[in-house]
């Protein structure tokens, strides 16, 4: 009985499939001759059409319709003028500048008399070691008698950028003098010690070319280099280990270096510590890997060198094997303005495309004369330099056993660095505390230093310090004063 | 504005065109030769890249003997230009020791002050030798003296402002004060035809730089709203401030700015206005003072004013003056008084007294006869160019005047001839102005009298009708010619 019913049941199903499929395929047969049929002896390019390809042409117009729509985007709704109003309404600017504190009162010492060797402040006859007079030439004859020649000859301004009736005599004479002091080519004037770096860097670096530079250079290269849009890779100060580790990472990675420039930017005296660059070592490296050497020479340029030729004469090595060197000319040359020099080719690039150059009034003519006797000077009396030296060596031995300060410059440098030996961990206390021993020794011992001040845009993070520069006109006693003042100074601040 | 006739553009795009191709075909050549001399730098690339100075060595060098002129006398209304000969087709040219005497329209000495001055010499003279021509110390350190107080003094009253500081260039003012005062996250709006040290300040500063069309305020409205409701660039978070920075006069267009519309927008929107006076400080209005004066604009209203002392004042150097907060600010931070040498005294001095002679603290009236002086000048200059058919451009008491060239051809040509007639003129052309519209740019001074404006003239209008520079007719406002021309922006 079960069997019978379950054997019934499999043919009920079995029958009403096959009635299914009995009705799909005569369904399909029909289609099928239905769309055979119109074309049943059509042959095209060799292939018989069948009905088949009918729908599939018609699958690919309803898919090519489909692409072709436009997906969904919502609808863009620019601002009204009514909503621009009222953004425009709510921005509230910041201040132009930041609330004033009270460190940004306090006022420099105004000095009453030329900033020789010892000048007025407020009244009283002080010793000066803030001036970066080198070899003594502030209140020099020659140098005022030849300044007083040209401004009654030229008047004071030149009154036109070099390219437009600027370009007087003197510029020409004193760009022939420096390159002939210094052996090279040709040279070029520019009409601030500052702006010198910061036009000659963007004028031979673009986007893309490689600068590798020490953390401790000062906001003029640092500008230039930032407007150069290169890039840019830190070494750490003075340390040619780093450099050469940087040089050996940097190579490694640009494999298309052919193209791309590639320089080192040092200081020969740094001005934000003191140290002295090692140029054999960088010349050494520079020739292995293959990169170009800007040298900025501002406070070494008449005074490291047996006759005063800078770093290159220092070290012995060639100058041509620096390709662009430059220098300000308010340091030594006690003048103003700036130089730069190297081959002819460098030299006349800079002529068209440095900004700094071209943009600007050229440099007042009695500063070009002055510059051109100072170096008349310094070649005629080499015995400056030997004072000069000396003088470093005096002052280095009267400061070497300060408690609580320590030197942190070159033993030859004449940029005299004194940091603190413990610092209180931020700069700003660091400053205080050395404003304070700065102020003291001003008021009452009659010696100027000042304390290095950074400003709040500038990236380099070394440490500050005292500053002084020392000058081959400075006396003995000067010089023992200074040391003896210090000391006491420092003993008295330091100690509370 | 500037309208270039149909047939002066077509030719200026072939004269280009040939000096390209030429220029191209040499270089074809050097290269081909350069294969086969051998180069001692294995391994390092050019130092200057190939298509850099391509404008240098073909375009530039051939008219290099009307650049770079140099000069053996004081800057006054008359100069000596020494002369220069070349033996290898204008590459290097070398001095000879003959001068020739020439009268001057290319330096910027607006008020006479260039040469040497009966009231001012003397005393630069006597604070040369108590001070000594620098201090090798930066105005921090050791750097100020006396007479920098003084003069920080003297142009905040001659400016009208609370306070002022001074720099030793004027170039390093706008490039080390706009860094000081804007950063990353701020906007800065700038006039298009801005000088290159603006520029200079406002890439080295790392905030936003948009440019507006040229002394245009409607444009700057646009610019300032639209900047407003998008915020900063892809986060769109609000900017933290605007900076619009404009000059007074445009020197290469002789222009004045449109400054009291500019200044009632920037009210309007909460933007600070930046303005740079370098060539209309002591050179327009009536006592001197400068655009603020000659539009009727309180400087109070504008927040920052920067000027040089180059071109008016016969020295060198650059001053900021605004309220005594910000230049207490700017104090202790800017890094070229933080770093840089201090100003020269004996320039110092120099501006000092030209402000008294302006002012006619001197006791005698001949600062205001040389303001007057300079105004009858320029207006009469300008008026008589005009009339005899030249394209010049800028306003009226302005003391520039460019006259329109186009051709590169001409620029040598014109410059040449009127050295000839000892008539000495400052050429414009690429990189200073586009490419197509290179100008001669004259220059008015006080000291100049009305026999050497007359002669001027004539030389300028004969070696006009030589070159063919005439555009208009010889009657002004003859309308159909105008509309014949090619608009050009």
């Amino acid at each position: 009985m079960f069997e019978a019913s379950l054997n019934s049941q499999i043919e009920i199903s079995s029958a009403m499939a096959s009635a299914v499929l009995k009705i799909v395929n005569t369904t399909l047969d029909w289609v099928t001759f239905a769309l055979d049929a119109p074309s049943a002896r059509a042959v095209v390019f060799g292939v018989q059409i069948g009905g088949h390809l009918f729908v599939e042409v018609l699958l690919l117009v309803v898919i090519l319709f489909l692409l072709s729509q436009k997906s969904y985007k919502p609808p863009k709704r620019p601002l009204t003028k009514k909503e621009i109003d009222e953004l425009c309404d709510e921005w509230v600017p910041e201040p132009l500048i930041p609330p004033l504190t009270e460190e940004m009162q306090s006022e420099p010492p105004v000095l009453e008399s030329a900033a020789g060797p010892h000048t007025v402040v407020n009244g009283k006859e002080v010793v000066n070691f803030a001036s970066a007079n080198y070899l003594g030439l502030i209140g020099h004859e020659k140098l005022l008698a030849s300044c007083t020649t040209a401004l009654e000859k030229y008047g004071v301004g030149s009154c036109g950028p070099r390219g437009f009736y600027g370009t007087i005599d003197v510029h020409l004479d004193c760009e022939a003098r420096i390159a002939k002091f210094l052996g090279t080519p040709d040279s070029i004037l520019y009409s601030y010690g500052l702006s010198t770096m910061f036009s000659a860097i963007p004028a031979f670096a673009k986007r893309g070319d490689i600068i590798v530079v020490d953390e401790g250079v000062h906001w003029g290269i640092q500008n230039g280099l930032h407007l150069s849009r290169s890039t840019i890779v830190y070494f750490k100060h003075n340390d040619m280990e780093s450099l050469r580790n940087t040089l050996e990472k940097v190579t490694a990675e640009n494999e298309r270096a052919k193209k791309l420039r590639r320089y080192i930017v040092v200081e020969a005296v740094y001005q934000n510590s003191g140290q002295i660059a090692p140029l054999d070592e960088i010349i050494r490296l520079k020739e292995e890997y293959r990169f170009r050497v800007l040298l900025d020479e501002s406070n070494s340029f008449g005074v490291l060198g047996s006759s005063g030729r800078g770093l290159t004469e220092y070290y012995g090595v060639p100058i041509e094997k620096i390709d662009i060197v430059t220098a300000a000319m308010g340091h030594a040359l006690a003048t103003e303005g700036g130089f730069c020099t190297g081959s002819a080719r460098v030299i006349d690039h800079q002529r068209l495309s440095s900004s700094g150059y071209v943009f600007s009034a050229s440099l007042p003519p009695y500063l070009a004369s002055a510059a051109i006797t100072a170096i008349d000077v310094l070649e005629e009396n080499p015995v400056l330099l030997k004072k000069l030296k000396e003088n470093i060596a005096l002052l280095w031995k009267g400061l070497s056993d300060i408690p609580g300060l320590s030197i942190a410059s070159n033993v030859e440098s004449p940029i005299v660095f004194l940091k603190l030996e413990k610092s209180t961990g931020s700069m700003k206390n660091d400053l205080i505390l050395l404003e304070d021993i700065a102020d003291r020794a001003l008021k009452e011992d009659n010696i100027f230093v000042v304390a290095s001040k950074r400003s709040t845009i500038d990236k380099c993070r070394l440490a500050v310090g005292i500053r002084l520069f020392v000058s081959a006109a400075h006396s003995e006693s000067d010089l023992r004063k200074a040391s003896a003042s210090l000391k006491r100074v420092a003993a008295l601040v330091l100690r509370s | 504005m500037i309208a270039i006739p149909y047939l002066t553009l077509l030719t200026t795009y072939f004269s280009y065109g040939l000096l390209f191709v030429f220029g191209h075909i040499r270089d074809l050549f050097r290269n081909i030769t350069g294969w086969f001399s051998s180069n001692n730098l294995q391994g390092y690339a050019p130092i200057c890249l190939g298509q850099e100075d391509f404008y240098l060595r073909r375009l530039y060098f051939r008219i290099q003997d009307c650049f770079a002129r140099p000069i053996s006398s004081a800057p006054g209304a008359w100069f000596d230009v020494i002369e220069r000969y070349s033996n290898d087709n204008n590459k290097t040219l070398k001095r000879t020791t003959k001068i020739s005497r020439c009268l001057n329209l290319g330096s910027y000495s607006y008020l006479g002050f260039s040469a040497s001055d009966e009231y001012c010499t003397p005393r630069v003279v006597e604070s040369l030798k108590k001070y000594s021509p620098s201090t090798c110390s930066s105005r921090v350190d050791g750097g100020t003296t006396v007479l920098h107080n003084q003069l920080e003094e003297y142009v905040a009253n001659f400016v009208g402002k609370p306070a002022a500081i001074v720099f030793g260039m004027g170039f390093v003012t706008n490039s080390a004060i706009i860094p000081a005062l804007i950063g990353k996250g701020g906007l800065i709006i700038s006039d298009s035809l801005n000088h290159s040290s603006i520029i200079n300040g406002a890439r080295g500063s790392g905030a936003t730089v948009r440019v507006f069309q040229h002394n245009s305020p409607s444009h700057l409205e646009e610019v300032l709203r639209e900047q407003i409701a998008d915020g900063q660039p892809r986060t769109h978070r609000p900017w933290k401030k605007i900076i619009v920075i404009v000059e007074g006069i445009y020197s290469m267009e002789g222009e004045l700015c449109k400054l009291p519309e500019i200044i009632t927008i920037c009210k309007k929107y909460k933007a600070y206005a930046y303005l740079d006076e370098a060539h209309s400080i002591g050179a327009v209005g009536k006592t001197g003072r400068g655009v603020c004066e000659l539009l009727g604009v309180e400087p109070a209203d504008v927040d920052i004013m920067m000027g040089t002392f180059t071109k008016s004042f016969g020295s060198c150097g650059g001053y900021i003056a605004g309220s005594k907060e910000l230049i207490q600010y700017l104090k202790y931070t800017c890094p070229a008084h933080l770093y840089a040498t201090s100003m020269s005294p004996p320039a110092a001095e120099q501006i000092i007294s030209a402000i008294k002679v302006l002012l006619g603290e001197d006791g005698t009236s001949r600062g205001a006869k040389k303001l007057a002086q300079i105004r009858e000048n320029s207006n009469f200059f300008r008026s008589e160019l005009l009339k005899m058919g030249f394209e010049v451009l800028g306003d009226y008491d302005s003391p520039i005047m460019p006259i329109m060239l186009y051709n590169p051809a001409k620029i040598p040509a014109f410059s040449r001839e009127c050295l000839k007639q000892n008539v000495a003129v400052v050429m414009v052309s690429f990189p200073a102005t586009p490419l197509l519209l290179a100008r001669v740019r004259i220059c008015i001074s006080a000291s100049h009298t009305k026999e050497d404006l007359v002669k001027a003239l004539e030389v300028i209008s004969q070696v006009g009708d030589l070159v063919g520079i005439k555009y208009f007719p010889a009657e002004p406002g003859n309308q159909q010619q105008e509309e014949k021309m090619l608009k050009l922006d």
